[in-house]
């Protein structure tokens, strides 16, 4: 079992609940001052997962150490574990000192040290006046704060953070994202969180994991998962164009899923089943058959056109899918709209290419 | 031309939903109101006005009046303790038999509070299942003292108070208990610090709901507890009895009565009568 020494890991924990219709099973671990995020569509099983970190849900099968300690069959109450709630779930019939004081009453802390307590977090959080305030007179980021600082209040040695963007309005988003990032790199423990937005895992995390169909299908820093992802559906969460085939020296041939027959060349030879990945704004758009530089050429037809940022995205169809990103610029000259059929070129040196 | 003709047609239904009145249902209605209305109006109207202040202070109705109060308020007590935990158990737990348990609390809802009067008699008499080991051993019979008139109103209302907590409790968002676990909290704490303040304004209603159904109990009590003044007699029963002695002292507690409903009612108004 793992010792408490540095560098050791703070969580180690394999999550089997099986449901009818629905099976959970993964191991994570994290590390001292490490922040990991469960990435995934609805229903990949990240809140179940987080829910049997905290003891809201019983696991089927496996364990849950924190610091060493087996706290598998631990109730919630007894487990060493702050979680922060979706919709943060801050009492509504408390003010905000007493929910913030409320988990050191629960732990045997005297009501006036309680206090203290709560206010000190809460002015480290920058709400210094909104003590007596009761939780729903806050904003939907002043509502995050308190929440973390109740969780924080606790003193535990594993942070849980369920979608603790998905209650705030776009706008708020940015700075209460920088906010937590912050508190997130003073908190002296580990944390796991969840979402599904994968700008809050670049942001937060130094991990994350990306749960599919309630198993782990890819790990990794945040720039790794994004660059090389390994499902279509990390692909167009990162936004990124993905294809599978066999690589033999530098051409792959494309697998039936991603495009039969198409072939990739790409700059560095691979043996193998390959992941091959580049980026929409790689991808060039011609009326006419380039002659020179792009190595990868294939006649396609545009299927949608949105506008995407201070883009435009044409997503093309034919022997392989592809999304390419170009100025609107280019899209008047070209006079690209559905059904027109057009060059794409990708440099080879544009495109990734790693192991499956 | 056949397109003109779409919008008039939409204007014609629109009338029809709207204004016409289907005379069929308002004038049921109408002596559906009059029906529950005029009776309290005849109260008004007959009610000794000028006589009210010294008829309230008889001996006799100033009696019942405070033995009624303090009955009901004991009973409503007694069902808070009993009653609260009980709806816990029907909303929080998934015991098998539950749904049995739910109906037989719901049973005194619709007993005839006369029948429910029998068998309290039965198991608490003298001579009852249980009472005649409680006689036995300590020489205290129940029936016909001031206890027995809180056992009796407790039987007939503290299933309101039941019933209306169980709502409120299936009403709370039970992440927030979790929530509360996550922090450190017991079971117990959950329930005291967190799920009761939820609940309060269900349980509160209940109470009240309770308290004013203990008031008005009638066939129960005389049953079990006997027509005595000062000792039995709530208002409900000398209400009974005056009107065959002396109507005005009748009248005058129903107006009491009457004005003890009216404030509940406002008491619950967000309640029952806040939706439009």
């Amino acid at each position: 079992m793992s010792s408490g020494g540095p560098g050791a890991a703070v969580l180690d924990a394999h999550l089997v609940v099986r449901r009818p219709g629905f099976g959970l099973d993964v191991r994570l671990r994290v590390a001292l001052g490490q922040v990991l995020a469960l990435l995934g569509p609805n229903g990949a099983g990240k809140s179940t997962a987080l829910r049997a970190l905290a003891g809201l849900v019983p696991l089927s099968e496996g364990h849950v150490l924190v610091d060493g300690a087996d706290v598998t069959t631990a109730p919630a109450e007894r487990r060493p574990v702050g979680m922060v709630f979706q919709d943060y779930l801050l009492f509504p019939h408390l003010s905000v000192v007493e929910n913030v004081a409320f988990g050191p009453r629960c732990r045997g802390v005297p009501a006036r040290r309680a206090r203290r307590l709560a206010l000190d977090l809460l002015a480290e959080a920058g709400l210094d006046g909104y003590a007596a305030a009761r939780p729903g007179a806050l904003s939907g980021g002043q509502q995050q704060r308190v929440a973390l600082a109740r969780a924080l209040a606790v003193r535990p040695r594993l942070l849980l953070l369920d979608e603790p963007m998905a209650a705030l309005d776009a706008h708020t988003r940015v700075s209460v994202r920088t906010q937590l990032r912050r508190r997130l790199a003073a908190f002296a423990g580990a944390t796991v969180l969840v979402t599904h937005d994968p700008l809050d895992a670049m942001v937060l995390a130094d991990r994350v994991l990306v749960l599919e169909g309630g198993a782990a299908v890819q790990e990794g820093s945040p720039a790794e998962v994004a660059r090389r992802p390994r499902t279509g559906y990390v692909a167009r969460l990162v936004g990124v164009n993905l294809y599978r085939g066999r690589a033999s020296g530098t051409r792959v041939r494309l697998a039936a899923s991603s495009g039969e027959g198409a072939v990739l060349t790409v700059a560095e030879s691979v043996e193998g089943e390959v992941f091959a990945a580049f980026p929409p704004r790689a991808v060039a758009l011609y009326r006419e058959r380039p002659a020179g530089s792009p190595r990868n050429v294939w006649p396609l037809t545009v299927d949608g056109v949105e506008p995407f940022g201070d883009r435009v995205r044409v997503h093309l169809t034919g022997v392989l899918e592809v999304n390419a990103d170009i100025t609107a610029a280019a899209l008047a000259e070209l006079a690209l709209s559905p059904g027109v059929r057009v060059w794409a070129g990708v440099k080879a040196t544009e495109v990734e290419c790693y192991p499956a | 031309m056949p397109v003109s003709s779409f919008p008039e047609r939409g204007r014609r239904s629109g009338r029809l939903s709207a204004g016409r009145v289907p005379w069929l249902l308002v004038l049921p209605a109408l002596l559906g109101l009059g029906f529950l209305v005029l009776p309290l109006a005849g109260l008004l109207v007959r009610a000794p006005w000028s006589a009210l202040g010294a008829r309230l202070l008889s001996a006799g109705v100033r009696d019942a009046l405070l033995l009624s109060l303090g009955t009901a308020t004991a009973a409503t007590a007694v069902s808070l303790l009993l009653g609260v935990p009980l709806a816990w158990l029907l909303a929080r737990t998934g015991f098998p038999g539950r749904r049995v348990v739910r109906a037989l609390v719901t049973v005194p809802l619709v007993l005839p509070p006369v029948v429910g009067g029998v068998a309290l008699l039965l198991v608490l008499g003298r001579n009852g299942v249980l009472g005649r080991y409680l006689y036995e051993w300590t020489g205290y019979s129940l029936p016909f003292t001031t206890a027995a008139v809180v056992v009796a109103q407790v039987f007939v209302a503290m299933p309101f108070l039941v019933i209306s907590v169980e709502g409120a409790l299936r009403g709370v968002d039970r992440r927030y208990e979790e929530a509360a676990a996550t922090l450190g909290a017991t079971r117990w704490t959950v329930f005291r610090r967190v799920t009761l303040p939820m609940v309060a304004p269900g349980v509160l209603a209940g109470a009240v709901l309770c308290w004013s159904r203990a008031l008005g109990e009638f066939g129960a009590t005389i049953m079990f507890a006997g027509n005595f003044p000062g000792r039995t007699q709530t208002m409900p029963l000398a209400v009974y009895l005056e009107m065959q002695r002396s109507p005005e002292a009748a009248i005058v507690l129903s107006l009491v009565l009457l004005a003890v409903s009216v404030l509940v009612l406002v008491l619950l108004r967000d309640r029952w009568t806040g939706t439009p």
